[in-house]
């Protein structure tokens, strides 16, 4: 398993090693996030067809999808008419922003030659610089929180993860979960 | 605007004035709320590099957020508090702005 990023200290990059079953299931995670930041239309489809062709602005309510509800809060939480125009404004440049995020970090991992089919034994060696390194930070973040909502991670309910049989799908899930954690702590560390 | 001692009734005609005062004098505020996922560590880092605030400010807003379950982060005019919190979804953090003086 990777032992995660460290800094590199003449260069002040952020350096990391992944298998290739690590860096496969990165770019699998990244492109999923994209998927999912693609697939919901990003206008509100109840809304009036006329309404819908001449509004070229974003949405003003919030997704329906729980994570994409989680990756675009609702800014002001007690005013609705102004949350709506916050949305409208930003939502579109944000989801914008997290694909293109996910994307860029595809490419890093496919320029450290991450092939499309790779091979077992092949080491995937990554370097970020200092953008970069935000980058990912947030892609880790943005991947963390899109399969926290999924399983419906809760502050303390560690033990209830723990409990789950290996073979549960769940734990699985959440084996990634933590795995991504991991990485990112790993990260800011070499940033901080 | 007018004389207290020839107006009838002084007490109506000052409140939209008074209110329109504090309107513009009340700052607005980024708030950022506790979640189960957002290391704390990077949390941390966020304040860090986007407020620019020193190690030991962001750690103490990062453990108020943790504690507390929120912690005002940013102050300043509606604008920037706009600016803060379309940063703050960038990062993943969840956050929301209000007036100062409200709950």
């Amino acid at each position: 398993m990777s032992a995660g990023f460290r800094r590199h200290r003449r260069s002040g990059a952020a350096l990391a090693t992944f298998t290739v079953f690590e860096a496969d299931l990165l770019r699998s995670l990244a492109a999923q996030l994209i998927e999912l930041l693609r697939h919901e239309e990003a206008a509100p489809s109840d809304a009036d067809p006329l309404e819908q062709m001449l509004d070229f602005s974003g949405p003003t309510t919030a997704p329906d999808d729980p994570v994409l509800a989680r990756l675009f809060p609702t800014a002001y939480a007690e005013d609705d008419e102004a949350a709506a125009d916050f949305r409208r404004f930003t939502e579109a440049a944000l989801r914008d922003g997290k694909a293109a995020g996910a994307a860029a970090v595809i490419e890093a991992l496919e320029e450290a030659g991450l092939t499309a089919e790779p091979e077992d034994g092949v080491f995937i060696d990554v370097e970020l610089d200092a953008a970069a390194t935000m980058t990912w930070l947030r892609t880790f973040t943005d991947m963390r929180l899109a399969i926290a909502t999924r399983l419906g991670i809760e502050d303390g309910d560690e033990e209830r993860w723990a409990e789950l049989d290996d073979d549960d799908p769940r734990a699985q899930v959440h084996d990634i979960y933590d795995w991504l954690g991991f990485l990112q702590e790993t990260l800011v560390r070499s940033a901080a | 605007m007018h004389n207290g001692a020839v107006s009838t009734s002084p007490v109506e005609l000052d409140e939209p004035e008074v209110a329109d005062l504090a309107q513009t004098a009340t700052p607005w505020v980024t708030i950022v709320w506790n979640d189960p996922v957002n290391l704390m560590s990077y949390v941390t880092f966020v304040f860090q590099t986007y407020f620019g605030y020193s190690k030991r400010k962001a750690e103490k807003l990062m453990m108020e957020v943790h504690e507390d379950g929120r912690s005002v982060v940013s102050t300043g005019s509606r604008e920037e508090m706009e600016r803060d919190v379309q940063a703050m979804h960038e990062f993943g953090l969840w956050a929301t702005l209000q007036r100062s003086d409200q709950p």
